[in-house]
């Protein structure tokens, strides 16, 4: 089908689809995503969608963008320039320009370039002339009369045909890398089931794009060879599925029930969403009147016996507050998932940020800790749900798990893990033996109380929010409340006993150590790769247990002449690690735009400091 | 036998080892008298209650009772039981609150609580005024009324609970007296029978911040003429003589004396609890003293789906019609491909 000899062989490769909210951008990169991975190669996504579901049509706020980025070896973070950029109006050109390679190249709609449109995407003369466009390989493609022209005899109103326009892009860029077009037919033929007139539009949209790239012959085809990865069974997987299955996962290992009350928020309810699909493997999800009654129902729930959970965003974490404080007192297991997004406030709510650290630390009334750990890819997603669901349930505390927008919504290739594989959780049930039941008595070695569930003979007992004795008798007895908040902080710091130490990535010691947390994690392990590969003695640490902190903290610090703290915030981890680890100097890399990092800027600032 | 003998549950078998620190003459007192011959009587295990309270004077109910309880905080109760009863429905799940817990700051899981039809026995103890904060006005105080933080008197319209819970598609509503344990007992057997969210409202007097409010209806030389018990099938009779009834004049109830205008018994209104259209029952739960009797017993109680049961069912469904039975099933489904 393609002529030989002309196709460029590139290490990876960084693709962005972008149009109107209502173009189909997030399924066109989602669907060339599948593809790519299905081929071998390694790859990381990043959608950038605009809050309102509709924004005012071809305007800059209403762009929705969909990154990818695929290489034959391994691929950390969605890129931070495009080689490629799909743009099927001029507001998605305004809008992306600044995030595509100079000399890269762009397709667009020409079609769409009209007078209005232009003029809506706030330029004031011909783009082309205003962003330079003639620097770039620019492919002026007439897309919306081409579908209209190849659809004319399907008799399919004029709204449908053109819906099609995000399917002969993809046929484009398909043919440019290469790629077959068969899953994305399976994909048609599945979505349209009932529709056979769509199913065989969309195809004929995909092959007039795929035709039409190899007939213009201004597109030079890129080769990118499949990863050498790990053999075994992979799947494509998002922050928020990862996130939901980890929790499904350690329901299974744990035998409880799971049972999540939440409140639809974004950019958390994916998780939602997933989990009330899940019937079929029990799961109970309600689905409550607001954030207060889902961690309220979850703590019922988890009263009564259940894996309880409940998911949220910022805005959403601050009204929880209360009732963690009263899992806190009542020292029963409850996930708390926060996917952190752009605050304060409503703040930027399909962004990404990480700046509810310091309120999943402290943001409660009363000495109130609770074990809080972050995820840092999309896919690890799935291991710090478990674990934080096997820490809640084995040491009966509330644990937060943060993850993030970028990580909420990004996919990778997960190497999809067997269930044997993974550890048993065993709930802390109290036993018959030990009658009569208190409430509040304790495991010598972890601290953590019995679980005695409701239905169970000879346990009843009474908990609450007042301070208790042992018994679980009511108490403001001055020793007896400094005894409890005593144990239970001791309670959450004995969950250290089990947190992995920190690995270096590179070596052990050196002139800089980056330090990150969470959702950064791929651009700093990029940057650093790359400065390493300069010859500079810097090395990377990821923080995945934020309370209780690794042991060895102390450790690996010491052996490096400067520590940079990187996180998109002001600088809370630094200043957490400046109150926990008071005898280093921490400089910091801090950024608040909405937008993960770049590896570019990591490593600019990273050189300021070697 | 021996053994039936010690299953049998007494009033007594209720009591935890807590002592009770509600005032000397507080309501309160014999509202937790009813609900432990009520719960003696149900035949359900001890262990299988489980009493869950939010913040209040009320609240502190299931420390005195020998079951699963759970003292949450404030306004949030609804939501709590609600996860317990969703978590094991097979237990008897019973909400202890007030007019300030239940329909200030809990408001909201009030309605919803109710509207989901979660099959949980809501005692909302209404005195009219906040007790554990020391006398402030409550959403059910009369408008007008001098409280610490009204000195000039409410200028906001109460709550009715009635209308509140039949407002919120509520199928089981109730109203009695603290001091009378019989009819109390009674309604909380009902409600506990009923599957689906029952409320009952408890007309509860605080001795020391609201002390007498309701006494110009259930105080014992008027309570006859100024109450109506209400009976399922039963013709609404009221009154020291049982010679006045309600009648249905127009759109509007109407009291009436037997005897008088050609007024008979058979012309008296029946009432009908099961009754799906609330229109009777929302006028009931709405009537005042003086121009009508307070309506006691239970007003409303329509049988409906529960909200756990529906959940259980669509889980069974789920499990019965998909081809995913395990974690390893998931895992492996959808697109999955080898390398």
């Amino acid at each position: 089908m393609r002529k030989k000899g002309t196709v460029i062989e590139k290490e990876d490769v960084v693709i962005r689809f972008s149009g109107d909210s209502g173009d189909g951008m997030q399924l066109t990169g989602t669907l060339f995503s599948e593809t790519a991975a299905l081929y071998g190669n390694d790859l990381t996504t990043f959608p950038d969608y605009p809050a309102e579901i509709r924004a005012p049509q071809g305007t800059v706020g209403g762009v929705s963008g969909f990154q990818v980025h695929l290489g034959q070896s391994e691929i950390y973070t969605p890129g931070d320039y495009a080689d490629v950029l799909v743009a099927m109006n001029p507001a998605a050109i305004r809008a992306n320009i600044k995030w595509t390679k100079f000399g890269g190249t762009i397709i667009i709609d020409k079609d769409n370039f009209t007078e209005k449109n232009i003029e809506k995407a706030g330029y004031e003369s011909d783009p082309v002339v205003e962003d330079n466009l003639d620097q770039y390989n620019l492919i002026e493609a007439p897309i919306s009369s081409m579908v209209k022209e190849a659809l004319k005899d399907l008799n399919l109103d004029p709204k449908t045909i053109l819906r099609t326009k995000n399917m002969f892009a993809l046929g484009m860029v398909y043919w440019l890398f290469d790629r077959k077009l068969k899953y994305t037919e399976q994909y048609l033929e599945k979505k349209f089931r009932s529709k056979p007139e769509l199913i065989e539009a969309n195809k004929i949209a995909l092959h007039s794009g795929y035709y039409y790239a190899e007939t213009i012959e201004a597109l030079a085809p890129i080769r990118i060879n499949p990863a050498p990865i790990a053999k075994g069974k992979y799947r494509n997987i998002s922050g928020n599925t990862a996130t939901a299955w980890g929790l499904l996962a350690a329901a299974e290992k744990s035998g409880l029930e799971l049972f999540i009350g939440s409140y639809p928020i974004t950019p958390a309810t994916g998780i939602l969403e997933e989990l009330a699909a899940r019937k079929d493997l029990g799961v109970k999800s309600f689905q409550a009147e607001d954030e207060i009654a889902g961690i309220c129902s979850a703590l019922g729930a988890s009263f009564a016996g259940n894996l309880a959970v409940t998911t949220t965003s910022g805005p959403g974490l601050a009204l929880k507050s209360e009732a963690i404080g009263l899992a806190v007192m009542t020292e029963l297991p409850i996930v708390i998932v926060d996917v952190q997004r752009g605050g304060p406030s409503t703040g930027l709510p399909t962004k990404t940020e990480q700046a509810d650290l310091l309120q999943a630390l402290f943001g409660r009334n009363g000495e109130s800790p609770v074990v809080v750990l972050a995820a840092s890819t999309p896919t690890d997603c799935f291991r710090y749900a478990f674990e934080a669901a096997r820490i809640a349930v084995e040491h009966m505390t509330p644990v937060i798990l943060l993850t993030d927008g970028y990580l909420a919504n990004g996919t990778e290739p997960w190497r999809v893990p067997a269930m044997k594989d993974l550890p048993e959780i065993h709930p802390p049930f109290a036993s018959n033996k030990d009658l009569p039941y208190v409430p509040y008595k304790r495991d010598p070695e972890k601290l953590s109380r019995f679980w005695a569930v409701p239905g169970t003979p000879n346990m009843e007992h009474r908990i609450g929010g007042l301070e208790k004795t042992v018994k679980g008798t009511v108490s403001y007895v001055p020793e007896n409340h400094e005894l409890m908040v005593n144990l239970r902080n001791q309670k959450v710091a004995r969950v250290a006993a089990k947190v992995p130490d920190l690995e270096v990535s590179g070596e052990e010691e050196g002139d800089l150590l980056v330090v990150g947390w969470g959702g950064s994690y791929g651009y700093r392990v990029m940057a650093v790769k790359e400065l390493q590969a300069q010859g500079y003695r810097i090395s990377n640490v990821t923080f995945n247990y934020i309370n209780p902190l690794p042991g060895n903290v102390r450790d690996v610090f010491s052996r490096f002449k400067k520590i940079v703290v990187c996180e998109l915030n002001l600088g809370q981890f630094a200043n957490y690690l400046r109150m926990k680890y008071p005898e280093f100097h921490y400089e910091q890399i801090t950024k608040v735009q909405g937008l993960p990092f770049t590896i570019k800027e990591i490593k600019e600032k990273c050189l300021k400091l070697l | 036998m021996d053994e039936i003998i010690n299953n049998k549950l007494t009033p007594k078998d209720f009591k935890s080892d807590q002592e009770i620190r509600w005032c000397p003459g507080c309501g309160d007192h014999a509202i937790i008298n009813a609900v432990q011959r009520a719960f003696s009587e149900l035949g359900i295990p001890k262990e299988k209650f489980a009493i869950i309270s939010g913040i209040g004077c009320s609240s502190r109910f299931p420390y005195y009772m020998n079951t699963y309880g759970f003292h949450s905080i404030h306004g949030r109760a609804s939501a709590i039981a609600s996860g317990v009863k969703m978590a094991n429905p097979d237990l008897s799940v019973w909400q202890i609150t007030g007019d300030g817990d239940a329909l200030a700051i809990g408001g909201n899981h009030f309605i919803h609580v109710v509207r989901r039809n979660v099959d949980i026995n809501i005692i909302l103890f209404n005195n009219e005024i906040y007790g554990l904060t020391k006398g402030q006005y409550s959403p059910t105080s009369d408008k007008g009324l001098v409280t610490k933080t009204s000195p000039y008197g409410t200028i906001e319209d109460p709550f009715s609970v009635g209308e509140l819970v039949i407002g919120a598609k509520g199928k089981f509503f109730a109203r009695t007296v603290d001091a009378n344990v019989t009819l109390s007992t009674q309604i909380y057997i009902e409600a506990a029978r009923h599957k689906g969210a029952a409320v009952i409202e408890v007309l509860q007097n605080c001795v020391i911040f609201n002390d007498g409010i309701h006494e110009k209806v259930t105080a014992k030389e008027v309570r006859d003429d100024r109450t109506l018990i209400l009976k399922h099938g039963e013709p609404m009779i009221f009154g020291k003589n049982n010679d006045k009834g309600l009648i249905l004049d127009g759109l509007k109830l109407k009291v009436v004396k037997l005897g008088e205008k050609g007024i008979r018994e058979k012309d008296i209104l029946v009432h009908d609890a099961a009754e799906s259209n609330p229109g009777i029952h929302y006028m009931l739960a709405n009537m005042r003293y003086p121009e009508y009797p307070v309506a006691l017993g239970v007003i409303r109680s329509v049988p409906g789906p529960t909200y756990e049961m529906e959940m259980a069912s669509q889980i069974e469904l789920g499990k019965s019609k998909s081809r995913i039975r395990n974690m390893d099933d998931l895992l492996n489904s959808g697109s999955v491909w080898e390398v």
